[in-house]
């Protein structure tokens, strides 16, 4: 690796949106690696659009980043040129695919999130966030769905998937309570009115989850320790591995244009 | 992406069927009539067809690995995203063409399960391997070129599902072949490494493309029968020029040189290429090239991961069905 | 072991209001609920479509093509079903 990470300067509204943008970029390129090896063509193409819509929503999120941070950085700097600790994403994306049930219990945690998520921010008093949720609450609400589809049909289907489903929702439920913090940073935004106070969200999130894992014969644990550390990069192990192949070419071929 | 003549014999299936129904097949076939799925058609038809356009969808479900193995190192977002939509594509392709396959009478299930027991073929292209980033432009802009040479007048075979799915194929396409020749134009507009790294992929890819138009005209076995069923409408050869004609140019352009040192163009324009290599083709064929048995290896996993979500699947679909029947 | 079939379903995409749904292609799902998804993730990833249908293969009755003759060549014959059978001098203008 020859080529220094950059400088970031992280005001408030920088670090909000490179957060999120993170957040989408992770989990894309999770869902990414799936390509050409889904359990069936027609599940390789669902993950792959839903992979292309999060690669989308974190293009516009770091491409509004660069604009507030002014200093000439841009999405593709920001995404192959800061290192693991300056990462910001939710610990739950960067989590490995494991299996199928794994992957799809993971975007079922998430996008019922994200979904009321954008949701609320259609409202926020910043046009350009305003917009970006517009579009993207379409897309999680549809990744919702399907993911929803899928944990009643593992849950429900044979006693290999139930085992497979609710051994997923064992080990990522403790990355799930991260989702509903906000630090001071984010405060200033939500008094301001730019940003949502996710705590808000939790109780909404938590029914949905309740009726899909319930109707899915599953059952959320009871353990309610939560993992913190994402939002400040304080990360996973699995986080470097993700980083060092995503930003291998770019930190190999220092300025080079692709 | 493509479909690669092989030499597989049809002879026994060249018995004698009914002589008045398929001298009307032919007449049908000579009029440009359409053949569709619940028409009468020679076994030898069917069995051809079926062969056909299965290895067709094989070689696009094979041909996502090695563009895949670069998905997740693409250099930009764009290009991330731009390789994703691409190789989902391909995903798509395969599943229009074992669709299309499926009318004649065979099951995607059983038609996956001979290509990974290894009884079934794809395109040997697909067992090379993806080096550098340059690979995959050089894959955009010539395999997909190849491909879309072969592809373009299999839109007006004589099989109805067949031509309608590679429409769909080739209109999806049109981008594929761009992608990859902008990743050229910009390595080629790059520094000294990147135009090295432009150059040998090249280098690796060139012979085994031309070998993807399949045996020259003269050893082809299969071309007599597909011509007249009009499944074929080219020769391999013809193909093949036409692919070399339209490339020549765009290298020059590119400032890369093509690495056939005694290529040279005759009187009436075409570009005379160097001797093929077949031992070459033959072996990869035979399941020796760099990289046959990882890609078998990687779809034989991908199938037996994903086997007992299928079976959920499957499991909660019938009970739902009884639920139902219950309520 | 081989691996057990899935059904076969049909799609049909209405591109735009005001259109017909149009047969677009097959996939393979366990239930109705996946097959509409998939519908939607294989067949309309280019904005073709506003509505989806999908219908499980074999619930399709189709016309034997043998019985082609008799199907549809008597409908030949008829041309005084069509504008064109009838003679309206130009000057009456379009009717």
């Amino acid at each position: 690796m020859s080529i220094a990470s950059i400088q970031v300067s992280e005001t408030p509204l920088v670090l909000y949106a490179l957060r999120r943008a993170d957040d989408a970029l992770i989990l894309g390129h999770r869902l990414s690696e799936w390509c050409g090896h889904a359990p069936m063509l027609e599940e390789d193409m669902a993950l792959a659009n839903m992979g292309l819509d999060l690669l989308g929503q974190a293009r516009e999120l770091y491409s509004y980043a660069a604009e507030v941070e002014g200093k000439g950085n841009d999405e593709d700097k920001f995404a192959y040129l800061r290192d693991v600790r300056q990462y910001r994403n939710l610990l739950l994306l960067e989590q490995p695919n494991g299996d199928f049930a794994h992957t799809m219990v993971r975007q079922f945690f998430y996008s019922g999130f994200a979904d009321l998520y954008w949701r609320a921010m259609m409202k926020s008093d910043d046009a350009i966030l305003a917009a970006i949720a517009a579009k993207s609450e379409k897309e999680s609400a549809y990744h919702i769905r399907h993911s929803s589809e899928w944990i009643v049909r593992l849950g429900d289907g044979t006693a290999e998937s139930h085992r497979r489903a609710q051994s997923a929702i064992d080990d990522l439920w403790a990355y799930t309570g991260e989702m509903f913090e906000a630090d001071d940073s984010e405060w200033a935004l939500i008094e301001a009115g730019v940003a949502v106070d996710p705590a808000t969200l939790r109780s909404h999130w938590l029914k949905t989850v309740t009726d899909v894992v319930g109707e899915a014969t599953l059952s959320l644990p009871k353990n309610d320790w939560m993992q913190q550390g994402g939002r400040s990069g304080r990360h996973s192990e699995h986080l470097g591995h993700l980083l060092s192949e995503l930003q291998s070419m770019p930190r190999t071929f220092p300025g080079a244009t692709w | 992406m493509y479909t690669q003549a092989l030499n597989a014999s049809d002879a026994e299936d060249r018995y004698i069927e009914d002589a008045d129904r398929s001298a009307q097949f032919q007449a049908r076939i000579d009029a440009d009539d359409r053949i569709e799925p619940n028409d009468w058609m020679p076994a030898a038809y069917r069995k051809t067809l079926t062969r056909q356009i299965s290895q067709h969808a094989h070689s696009e479900i094979v041909g996502m690995l090695p563009e895949g193995n670069w998905i997740t190192r693409a250099p930009s977002l764009r290009r991330k995203a731009a390789l994703l939509a691409k190789v989902q594509d391909e995903c798509g392709h395969g599943l229009y063409l074992y669709a299309a396959a499926e009318t004649l009478g065979t099951s995607r299930e059983e038609l996956v399960d001979l290509m990974l027991s290894g009884k079934a073929k794809y395109s040997s292209i697909f067992n090379y391997p993806t080096l550098t980033w340059a690979d995959i432009g050089v894959i955009g802009w010539l395999v997909d070129g190849a491909a879309i040479m072969n592809q373009i007048p299999l839109c007006r075979c004589s099989y109805g599902p067949y031509a309608r799915a590679m429409i769909r194929v080739c209109k999806e396409e049109s981008f594929h072949q761009r992608q990859g020749f902008e990743i050229m134009l910009t390595l080629a507009r790059g520094s000294e490494e990147q135009k090295a790294m432009a150059q040998s992929a090249l280098d690796r890819w060139w012979w085994p493309v031309l070998m993807m138009f399949g045996p020259p005209d003269k050893v082809s076995q299969h071309s007599d029968t597909s011509t007249k069923w009009k499944i074929k409408r080219f020769s391999n050869d013809e193909l093949r020029q036409k692919f070399v004609d339209a490339t020549v140019p765009q290298a020059y352009y590119l400032g890369l040189t093509i690495p056939d040192p005694g290529m040279k163009q005759n009187e009436s324009g075409n570009w005379e290429y160097s001797a093929i290599d077949w031992s070459e083709f033959n072996a990869v064929l035979a399941g020796n090239g760099p990289c046959n048995r990882d890609r078998l290896a990687a779809r034989r996993k991908a199938h037996d991961e994903g086997s007992w979500v299928r079976e959920a699947a499957q499991a909660y679909a019938e009970k739902r069905k009884s639920r139902k029947a219950a309520a | 072991m081989a691996t057990p079939n899935t059904q076969l379903w049909e799609v049909f995409i209405r591109s735009r209001n005001g259109l017909a749904h149009k047969h677009v292609g097959s996939l393979h799902a366990a239930d109705t609920t996946l097959a509409l998804q998939a519908a939607r993730d294989i067949y309309t990833r280019r904005g073709e479509g506003l509505s989806i249908w999908v219908v499980p293969s074999n619930a399709i009755t189709a016309s034997d093509p043998s019985e082609k003759g008799m199907m549809f060549e008597p409908a030949e014959s008829k041309i005084y079903r069509h504008p064109t059978f009838y003679d309206v001098p130009d000057e009456v203008g379009h009717m």
